[in-house]
C-alpha cells in the first residue's frame, strides 16, 4: 500500500482505495454509541474535562485514600494554619517536601500565629500509613496516597491549611467531594427515572394522563424553588442522622428537578411516535413494550445522557447553596456547601482566605460537567451529518 | 447560437467544502453564459452541484464552502464585474442581490419570515433597492401581486406566509423576486414542493413574466420534464462536473453523453407502455466526498472504457455542432489535464 | 437491463373472484379542536366516503395532490389509523372475509403480517440504531422465528431477493444510499410474505437515476411473489408505469377509477384530464400545460358545495354547484363521479 500523501491535489482524493474501503467498512458497522464516541473524542476540551470528572469520582469512591488526616479530628491548637505549599524538588532531586510550620503566640492578642519555616523540611511520601479506614466499607487499610507519614505535631502537613477547629481542610474537602458529587449524580439519576417514566407515559399514551402530568409539571415549574426547598427541608425531623438527611435532600432535589427532563422526554416521545420506523415496527407486529424499549428509548438515550450531564452541575450548585444557607446537609456531615459555610463571615475570609478553596472545587466540577455535557450533546446525534 | 453579450458569464468555477474529513469538490470547473431573455436550465441529481453553483453566483455559500477559483462576470450597463471577487457581505454584493439577480427558492415558507406580513417584507425589499416612500412601495407590491395572479392582492399583502397556500406563497415569492426588476432570476427547484396542477400554473406564470420583463432565468431542477418544458439551453451536471450542454431540443432528442442518454431512457413517462421494465442505470450516486477518479460517471456507465474513463476527467468539447459533451467517446484523451 | 421485458398484462375485472380487499364507504374525519377543554369545532374530512377494491396480484394506484387523502386512506387500510366509519373487507387465505375497520389491536396482530408498507422516505423509515439484520429480521422475530440462525438465513435470502449482498447484514443504515435503503425497506416489508403491500410514494424521494431500479424491482417481485400493490403516488408518469388500475382522489373523495390505459387515454372526469395535462413531459417538442387549472385545491375542512371540483372546473353547470355527483360505473370497470361524465369529451394521453 502506498502512503496517502498529506497535501496532494484535493481534486482526486489521494487515499489508497484499499485504505478507503477498510475505513468505510469500519463506519458501516459502527453502532450508534461508537459514532457518538468518535465524534466526542474529537472534542479535546470535553475529553480533558471527562478526565477531570473521572478523578473526582475516584475521590468519591475512596475519599480516605486521598485524605491525609482524619477529617473529623479536631485540635484547637492547630486552628487556622495557612497553606503550606508543596515543593517538588529538593535541590536537583525529585523529592517532594513541605516546609514545617512554626506557631508563635502573639503577645498582644494571645492568638497563635503560624508561620512557615522553610529551613525545616517535612518530606512527603507516596502510599504512607495513616489513620485506618475501610475501602468501600469492605476491607480495612491504613494506606493513603501521600502524606508525611508521621503523627508528630511539627511534622504535620496541612495541604490546604486548617479551619477554626484545626481540622485538615484537604481531607475535609475529599469528604465534601464525595457528598456533593454523589448528591448531584444520585439526584439526577432519580430525576431521570422520574422524567423518563412520567414524560414517557405522558408522551406515549397521551390523553388525560398527559393532561394531568403536564399540569403537574407546570405547577412544579411555576413554584419558586428556594421556598420549596425551605419548606421541604424544614419538614425534615431535626433528629435524623446525617445520612438520612443526605438521602432526603437528594430526593427533594430530584422531586423538584425532574420537570425539565420530563418535558423533554415527552416531546421526544411525541415526535418519535410519528416517526416512520416506529410505524414500521408497529406494522411488523411489535408489542408496545418492544416499540418503546427497542425503538423509542434508544433513539433519545444519548440526548438524555447529554441533558443529564448538564443537569448534574445544577444539582451540585443547588446542594451547595442549600447547605451554605444551613438548610441542606448539616455538620457533622461534610459537603462543599458545609465547607463553604465556614467561610461565611468577612472575618474568616480576611483571616483565613484558604477556606474559600472549596468554592474552586465547585467551579471546577461545574465547568467540567458543562463542557462534557456540551460535547456529548454535539456528539449525541451522529446521523445529522 | 446567440451572439449578444452574455448577461452572466461563469468561467471555470470551482467551489470546495472544507470539512473535518477532507475537501469536497462540490463544483469543479463549471463554465456557462446566460444571455438576456434566455432560460438557462441546469439539471442534475443530488450532489451534482447545481444548487452550490447558484449559491456561488449569489455569494451566499455557507461555510465551510468557498469559491476557490473562477470568475462570475456580471454585465452591468456595459461594464463587467466579477462577483467572485466581491465581499459576500459588502455593499456592492448586497446591491446586486435582489436588484440585479433575484432568487426564487424551493421552499418559500422558509424564505419568508413568519413574524412579518408578506407585504411588509416585499415593501422592505423594494425600498432597499429603490428610493421610494412606503406608500409608493406598497403600490408597487400590489401591482406585482396582481401581475403574478394572486387573487384579492390587497388582502393577501397583509397576511403572513403561513396563512397562504403553497402555490400562493410561491407566487408571492416570485412577486418579491421581480419587484426590483432584476435582469437575472435564479429559480432553484421552484416547483419541487408544489403539486402538479399548481406547478403547471407557476411554470406558465414564470414563462409569461419572463417574456414581459425580458428577464433571463437560470432554472435549476432535478426534474427532466420541467426542464424540457421550461429551458432554452440545458446543462447536465453530475457530481460537480458538466457532463453535457446544448439547446434543449438537442439534449432531449440527440443526447450525446452516456449519462444523459441513460437518464432519459430510465425515467418513466406518461407516454410509456404500462408495466414494462425500464432500462436502468446501475448503482447509485457516490457521495461527493468519494467522487470516483476520472469521469465521475464511469462506475455506472454502460460504455465505460477501462484505463481511460477512470484515469482522466474528459473536458467538455463540442459534439455535432450545437452541443458539447465531456466524454472520451467523442474526444479521446491522452494526456492528463 | 433491457426495456422490452413485458410482464403479463393484468386483468382488471374478475367478475367471479372475490377481491383481496374491498373498501366500502370509508371515512376518516379528524376533529378540529380548540381551547383548554378541546371542544370540537368541526371536522377535517380527510377521507370522505371512499370505495374501491383490489384483486389479488393486482396493482391499484391511488393518485392525487397533497391533502387529497390518499395517504390517510392507505394508513386506514393498514390500521395505523382507525377509520371513522366504513368497511374494509380483507380476504384471508381461508376464504373468510374480515372487516379490518372493526378489529381491536389484539385481533389485528395475527393479520399484520399479511399487510405491509413500503415507506416514502428511506431515511426516516429505517431505525438508524439497528443493523440490517435487526431491521429486516425484526418482523420475523416478533412473529415467532426466535432461532437466530434461521433468521440469519431468511434475512440473507431477503437481501438477495431485493438485490443486496447478504454480507451487508451487520451494517447500519447510514452506510447505504437512498436507493439501497429503499431496497432494505422492501426486504423488511416482504419478510413475512405479505399479500397486500401498500407502497406510499416509494420512489419520490429517490434520485432520478435510481427510481427506475426500484420500480423494476417492485414489478419483478410482484411477478415472483404474486403480490398485491396499493400504490400511493402523485406522479402520474410513475403510476402509468406500474399500475393496472388507477383511482384518482380529490379532496377526500375518489373522482374516477379505471384501467390504467383507459384512464390515461379516455379520462371522464375533468380533474383527471387536468391532472394529465399538467404533467410536464420530458420532451421539449410536446408542450404541456395547455389546459390550465385555475385556483387551488380547497381545504378538506371547508369543502365547496356540490361537486368539490366545481369552482375549478371549466365545464361546471348549475347542478354541479348544488349536488354532489354519484360515484357510478359508466362503462365496465370505469367509475366516475361527475354529473357530465357521459357527455364530455376530454383530452387524454395516448
Amino acid at each position: 500500500m502506498r502512503e496517502p500523501m498529506a497535501n496532494a491535489n484535493p481534486v482526486v482524493l489521494p487515499l489508497d482505495q484499499v485504505v478507503k474501503s477498510v475505513a468505510e467498512e469500519r463506519v458501516s458497522v459502527a453502532s450508534n454509541w461508537k459514532l457518538v464516541w468518535w465524534r466526542f473524542r474529537k472534542h479535546h476540551l470535553a475529553l480533558f474535562s471527562a478526565g477531570v470528572l473521572i478523578l473526582f469520582y475516584l475521590v468519591v469512591l475512596v475519599p480516605d485514600f486521598f485524605a491525609t488526616y482524619d477529617p473529623e479530628a479536631t485540635d484547637a491548637k492547630l486552628s487556622f494554619i495557612p497553606i503550606q505549599g508543596i515543593h517538588l524538588l529538593d535541590g536537583a532531586r525529585i523529592s517532594p517536601w513541605a516546609p514545617a510550620i512554626v506557631g508563635k503566640r502573639n503577645a498582644v492578642t494571645l492568638k497563635m500565629e503560624w508561620q512557615v519555616d522553610a529551613t525545616k523540611q517535612v518530606p512527603l511520601h507516596l502510599f504512607v500509613r495513616g489513620y485506618p479506614y475501610k475501602v468501600l466499607g469492605i476491607f480495612e487499610t491504613d494506606i493513603h496516597l501521600f502524606g508525611s507519614g508521621s503523627q508528630d505535631a511539627d511534622a504535620k502537613v496541612f495541604l490546604l491549611g486548617t479551619d477554626r477547629l484545626g481540622r485538615d481542610q484537604w481531607s475535609r474537602l475529599m469528604y465534601g467531594t464525595r457528598t456533593s458529587m454523589t448528591v448531584g449524580l444520585v439526584a439526577v439519576a432519580l430525576s431521570v427515572v422520574l422524567g423518563v417514566v412520567l414524560g414517557g407515559v405522558s408522551g406515549y399514551f397521551g390523553g388525560w394522563l398527559d393532561l394531568i402530568i403536564q399540569r403537574l409539571i407546570e405547577l412544579l415549574q411555576s413554584l419558586p424553588t428556594i421556598p420549596i426547598w425551605l419548606a421541604m427541608t424544614a419538614a425534615l425531623p431535626q433528629d435524623w442522622r446525617p445520612d438520612q438527611v443526605f438521602l432526603a435532600i437528594t430526593i427533594i432535589l430530584a422531586l423538584v428537578g425532574w420537570t425539565t427532563l420530563g418535558r423533554e422526554v415527552r416531546g421526544r416521545f411525541l415526535s418519535l411516535r410519528e416517526e416512520d420506523f416506529v410505524l414500521a415496527a408497529e406494522l411488523a407486529g411489535c408489542s408496545r413494550w418492544r416499540i418503546i424499549t427497542r425503538h423509542m428509548v434508544p433513539a433519545f438515550m444519548s440526548h438524555i445522557i447529554a441533558t443529564s450531564t448538564l443537569a448534574i452541575p445544577v444539582m451540585i450548585i443547588n446542594e451547595t447553596s442549600l447547605s451554605f444557607l444551613g438548610l441542606g446537609i448539616r455538620p457533622p456531615a461534610i459537603s462543599w456547601g458545609v465547607l463553604l459555610q465556614e467561610a461565611q463571615n468577612l472575618q474568616t475570609i480576611a483571616l483565613a482566605p484558604w477556606l474559600l478553596i472549596p468554592g474552586l472545587f465547585v467551579i471546577l466540577a461545574v465547568l467540567a460537567f458543562n463542557i462534557v455535557g456540551d460535547g456529548l450533546r454535539d456528539a449525541a446525534d451522529p446521523y445529522g451529518h | 447560437m446567440n451572439h449578444a453579450t452574455p448577461l452572466l458569464s461563469v468561467h471555470n468555477l470551482q467551489v470546495q467544502f472544507f470539512m473535518d474529513e477532507g475537501i469536497v469538490q462540490a463544483v469543479d470547473g463549471v463554465s456557462f453564459d446566460v444571455f438576456p431573455r434566455q432560460v438557462f436550465g441546469i439539471v442534475g441529481e443530488s450532489g451534482c452541484g447545481k444548487s452550490v453553483t447558484m449559491k456561488a453566483i449569489l455569494q451566499i455559500l455557507e461555510p465551510p464552502g468557498r469559491i476557490v477559483k473562477g470568475e462570475i462576470l456580471l454585465n452591468r450597463n456595459g461594464s463587467t464585474i466579477d462577483l467572485a471577487k466581491l465581499n459576500p457581505n459588502g455593499k456592492e454584493m448586497r446591491d446586486i442581490r435582489g436588484a440585479q439577480i433575484a432568487l426564487i427558492p424551493q421552499e418559500p415558507m422558509s424564505s419568508f419570515s413568519p413574524v412579518h406580513t408578506v407585504g411588509d417584507q416585499i415593501i422592505e425589499a423594494i425600498r432597499l433597492h429603490q428610493p421610494v416612500h412606503a406608500r409608493a412601495a406598497r403600490q408597487i407590491a400590489l401591482e406585482m401581486f396582481r401581475d403574478v395572479g394572486i387573487p384579492m392582492p390587497e388582502q393577501r399583502l397583509d397576511e403572513y406566509a403561513w396563512q397562504l397556500s403553497g402555490g400562493l406563497r410561491q407566487r408571492a415569492m416570485i412577486a418579491m423576486a421581480l419587484s426590483c426588476h432584476p435582469r437575472l432570476l435564479i429559480a432553484d427547484e421552484p416547483t419541487t414542493a408544489i403539486d402538479v396542477t399548481t406547478q403547471a400554473q407557476i411554470l406558465r406564470l414564470l414563462r409569461k413574466l419572463q417574456e414581459e420583463h425580458h428577464t433571463a432565468i437560470i432554472f435549476i431542477t432535478h426534474d427532466l420534464g420541467v426542464i424540457a418544458q421550461m429551458a432554452d439551453y440545458v446543462q447536465v451536471m453530475y457530481l460537480g462536473l458538466v457532463m453535457e450542454e446544448g439547446p434543449v431540443d438537442a439534449i432531449f432528442h440527440a443526447p450525446k453523453h452516456p449519462y444523459t442518454q441513460a437518464l432519459l431512457r430510465s425515467i418513466p413517462s406518461v407516454h410509456s407502455t404500462p408495466r414494462v421494465n425500464l432500462p436502468t442505470i446501475s448503482g447509485s450516486i457516490p457521495h461527493p466526498f468519494n467522487r470516483p477518479s476520472g469521469c465521475p460517471f464511469h462506475p455506472r456507465c454502460p460504455q465505460f472504457i477501462a484505463g481511460k474513463c477512470d484515469k482522466h476527467i474528459p473536458p467538455l468539447r463540442s459534439v455535432g455542432g450545437v452541443q458539447a459533451a465531456a466524454c472520451v467517446l467523442y474526444h479521446d484523451v491522452e494526456v492528463p489535464r | 437491463m433491457t426495456g422490452t421485458n413485458h410482464l403479463p398484462s393484468q386483468a382488471s375485472t374478475h367478475p367471479s373472484a372475490q377481491p383481496l380487499l374491498q373498501v366500502k364507504n370509508l371515512k376518516k374525519y379528524f376533529p378540529i379542536q380548540k381551547g383548554f377543554f378541546r371542544h370540537v369545532l368541526g371536522n377535517v374530512r380527510a377521507v370522505d366516503d371512499v370505495s374501491f377494491f383490489i384483486h389479488e396480484g393486482e396493482t391499484l394506484a391511488l393518485v392525487g395532490e397533497s391533502g387529497c387523502g390518499k395517504t390517510t386512506t392507505s394508513r386506514c387500510i393498514l390500521r395505523a389509523l382507525t377509520p371513522t366509519s366504513g368497511q374494509m373487507l380483507f380476504g384471508t387465505p381461508d376464504a373468510t372475509r374480515v372487516d379490518l375497520a372493526k378489529l381491536t389491536r389484539q385481533e389485528l396482530r395475527p393479520l399484520r403480517p399479511q399487510m405491509q408498507l413500503i415507506f416514502q422516505d428511506p431515511y426516516s423509515s429505517l431505525n438508524p440504531r439497528m443493523t440490517l439484520f435487526d431491521i429486516v429480521g425484526e418482523p420475523l422475530l416478533v412473529n415467532g422465528m426466535t432461532n437466530r440462525r434461521e433468521r440469519v438465513e431468511r434475512v440473507a435470502e431477503l437481501l438477495r431477493l431485493v438485490g443486496l449482498r447478504p454480507e451487508f447484514m451487520q451494517r447500519y443504515p447510514h452506510a447505504f444510499s437512498g436507493g439501497q435503503r429503499q431496497r432494505i425497506g422492501i426486504a423488511r416489508a416482504l419478510a413475512l410474505h405479505p399479500r397486500l403491500v401498500v407502497a406510499d410514494e416509494p420512489i419520490s424521494a429517490l434520485d432520478v437515476s435510481v427510481q427506475a431500479q426500484i420500480l423494476n424491482l417492485m414489478l419483478d417481485l410482484q411477478k415472483r411473489m404474486n403480490l398485491t400493490y396499493l400504490f400511493v403516488a402523485h406522479n402520474l408518469s410513475v403510476v402509468k408505469h406500474i399500475s393496472a388500475r388507477v383511482a384518482v382522489m380529490y379532496v377526500g373523495k375518489i373522482v374516477e377509477t379505471a384501467e390504467t390505459t383507459e384512464l390515461f387515454a379516455l379520462p371522464k372526469h375533468p380533474y383527471t384530464a387536468a391532472l394529465l395535462a399538467a404533467v410536464p413531459v420530458p420532451d421539449p417538442r410536446v408542450k404541456t400545460g395547455s389546459v390550465e387549472l385555475k385556483g387551488e385545491v380547497p381545504s378538506p375542512a371547508n369543502p365547496p358545495s356540490g361537486c368539490y371540483f366545481h369552482p375549478r372546473c371549466e365545464f361546471a353547470v348549475d347542478v354541479c354547484r348544488r349536488e354532489a355527483p354519484a360515484y357510478r360505473e359508466r362503462s365496465p370497470g370505469h367509475f366516475v363521479a361527475c354529473h357530465r361524465a357521459d357527455e364530455l369529451k376530454l383530452p387524454g394521453i395516448a
